[in-house]
């Protein structure tokens, strides 16, 4: 059974003066089947989280470990990691001029998989993963990310995730800029993938309002660079009503 | 209709489109047009038209002291049936007909060869095959003539490779008749050390079209000149170019369209990469539209992408109008930087850096490399593109 395993992580980001530490010793393990949601205010590092398992140049790891299936993550380039199974969806998808989105899919299908998927059958695959997240098969020939609107881009996250079938999927803040019908195919299109029970997830979310689609096993609120406090989804509804002040507060006189 | 977006650090974008009584593309040269190089003075480097070149870099080709050596180049021409291929002296009355040298090396070119070489397509051929020149650069200094005419009503297409080294200064002619269709590919293939320095002068008859494609790979200086006329109304110039700049490269590409006849169409198109420490692009494009040039259409593009820092790029669009009876005008320049985020984001999905990179190039080279319309020249230049990626990351 795939996990990921973040133990003291501590990462620092190039700052005007001087480097700035962002993650604080974050720990936290999620198995293959189980969903995460990680909830905090702006600012928190949900993003930086998110990024440095993903291997963005722009953090620098200072401390911790992160493993999937006892491999050295932070060991891998940010290709090996897609590879290897980690998955993120973006909280500001990049747009690539000039390379089309079925050209996208096709390659980094072929380099998650190890071979190049047969076209029959990758033809098929795509075309109802689209169908089902709603998306204009026009989408296929445009290029990637280019022009498209808010919710577009995360629909074209959540498709690439279905394609990709990864072990671990960090979702960040897939919920936001979405209307209530995008937020329903979007989440239903997540709950695909999880019903296979191959995917552990860490949903970031600022806001209660995707839970009501993706039902967490875990609710983490993240505050000042670390995990404040863990518990069920019964988490949520406490920060639901009463925000994220107390965490804030403390993390500010901390 | 301008545009100017993501300009890396090193480069400039300076467009401009000015409606005038009168054009400034002629006056911003140090001289008029003429065949004798004693009508230019030697450039020093801040003249409009040189400022951008390297001019030390030219071995002699701007003041006279490159001179032709026995061992400059070796032309080559395969040609099928129905077309005439002669070379001929310098007092042959068909050359010099489509343009004037308008600057002192292309004027140094014109009083300096001894032969040209002249390829006629008889009026109303059709070649299924395309004619083949090859220039291949001997290690020495050579001054080039050619002339490529088609009668009313021809089809041609012509490949001219330039390959080896060599230090290179031509003027080449096309000369099309009423409703005869012209394509040019102009392949700079050279060595590293080669330095070439050409102006291409299209006189377009009636009715008739031009495409012209210019493909700039190797070489240490390149300056490419292409300059398109209307011998009449109803004639369409398509001028495309692509060129991959590497290190320590200079890929020079200045345009001219000069409308200056009512009813004709230009679309000019040029796209380039550079990669590497002091790669330098320089894309000048003038269009001018005359008072007389009433329904004229056109636009021109350059776009450019950098992949690596220390590259730089100098783009220049420059549309001069002097009717306002005209069918469309526009143009655009951008030099866009393929970016950390970009190279994340693929990454991020498990491709590779160098695929990823190649992925982004071919995606930015597809659509232009598809309008040339010959397959295997198509196939040639992707599979180059590719080796240029490969040979760099
Ligand atoms: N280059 C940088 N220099 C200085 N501070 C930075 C830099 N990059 C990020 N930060 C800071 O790091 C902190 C965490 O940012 P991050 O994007 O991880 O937050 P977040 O929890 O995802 O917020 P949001 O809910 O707004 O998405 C923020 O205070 C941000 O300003
Ligand atoms: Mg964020």
């Amino acid at each position: 059974m795939a996990t990921l395993e973040i133990h003291d992580l501590h990462v620092s980001v190039e700052a005007e003066n001087g480097p700035r530490e962002i993650l604080k010793g974050v720990d936290l393990t999620i198995k293959q089947g189980e969903t995460h949601a990680v909830m905090g205010p702006n600012g928190s590092g949900k993003s930086t989280l998110a990024y440095s398992l993903a291997g963005h140049p722009k953090y620098t790891v200072t401390g911790g470990t992160v493993t999937l299936d006892g491999e050295d993550v932070l060991e891998m380039s940010v290709d090996e990691r897609a590879r290897a199974g980690v998955f993120l969806a973006m909280q500001y998808p990049v747009e690539v001029p000039g390379v089309s989105v079925s050209n996208f899919l096709r390659t980094s299908a072929t380099a998650v998989r190890g071979e190049a998927p047969k076209l029959r059958t990758w033809v098929k695959e795509v075309k109802s993963a689209m169908e089902q997240l709603q998306m204009d098969p026009a989408f296929a020939e445009r290029n990637v990310n280019e022009g498209f609107s808010g919710g577009e881009k995360k629909r074209h996250e959540i498709l690439q995730l279905e394609l990709l079938k990864p072990k671990i999927a960090i979702l960040d803040e897939t919920d936001s800029g979405l209307d209530v019908d995008a937020l329903r195919i979007v989440s239903e299109g997540v709950n695909r993938v999880r019903e296979t029970g191959e995917v552990g997830t860490l949903l970031i979310t600022h806001y209660t309002r995707i839970l009501r689609y993706i039902k967490p096993d875990f609710v983490h609120v993240f505050a000042n660079g670390r995990i404040a406090e863990s518990g069920g989804a019964e988490l949520a509804d406490q920060l639901e009503n009463e925000g994220y002040d107390k965490y804030v507060k403390g993390g500010a006189s901390a | 209709m301008a545009e100017a977006q993501n300009i890396p650090a090193g480069s400039t974008t300076a467009g401009s489109i000015a409606v005038a009584a009168e054009s400034t593309v002629a006056t911003r040269m140090s001289a008029p047009p003429s065949f004798d190089v004693a009508d230019f003075p030697v450039p020093h480097g801040r003249e409009e038209e040189w400022r951008f070149t390297p001019l030390a870099r030219l071995r002699g080709l701007h003041d006279g002291t490159a001179v032709a050596s026995g061992e400059g180049v070796k032309v080559e021409v395969e040609a099928p049936e129905g077309v005439t291929v002669e070379t001929v002296g310098r007092d042959d009355e068909r050359l010099g007909k489509a343009g004037t040298p308008v600057d002192r090396v292309a004027a140094q070119a014109y009083s300096s060869f001894e032969k040209a070489a002249v390829v006629t397509v008889a009026k109303e051929a059709v070649l299924t095959e395309p004619i083949r020149i090859s220039v291949h650069g001997q290690g020495g200094v050579a001054f080039g003539h050619q002339v490529i005419e088609l009668g009313a009503f021809a089809e041609a297409v012509v490949v001219i490779d330039h390959t080896g080294d060599a230090v290179l200064a031509a003027n080449v002619d096309y000369v099309l008749g009423d409703g005869a269709k012209l394509t040019v590919v102009s392949v700079q293939d050279w060595d590293e050390k080669a330095v070439h320095v050409a102006q291409h002068n299209a006189l377009v008859g009636r009715d008739a079209s031009f495409k012209s494609v210019v493909v700039t790979f190797g070489g240490d200086v390149v300056r490419i000149h292409p300059r398109v006329q209307y011998a009449a109304p109803g004639g369409e110039a398509e001028l495309f170019g692509l060129y991959f700049t590497d290190a320590g490269q200079h890929q020079e590409h200045r345009l001219l369209v000069d409308h200056n006849t009512p009813h004709c169409k230009s679309n000019v198109a040029y796209k380039g990469a550079l990669q590497g420490q002091d790669a330098h692009a320089v894309w000048i494009g003038d269009v001018l539209i005359q008072a007389a040039a009433e329904g004229t259409d056109t636009y021109e593009l350059n776009r450019n992408l950098v992949l690596t820092d220390g590259a730089r790029v100098d783009s220049v669009p420059n549309l001069e109008i002097e009717t306002g009876e005209i069918a469309g005008a526009g143009h655009a320049s951008a030099t866009g930087r393929f970016d950390d985020e970009q190279l994340f984001y693929l990454m991020a999905r498990g491709i590779p850096e160098s695929e990823a990179r190649r992925l982004v190039v071919r995606g930015f080279f597809a659509e232009l490399v598809q309008q040339i319309g010959l397959p295997d020249v198509q196939e040639r230049l992707l599979a180059k593109i590719e080796a240029e990626l490969e040979a760099s990351v």
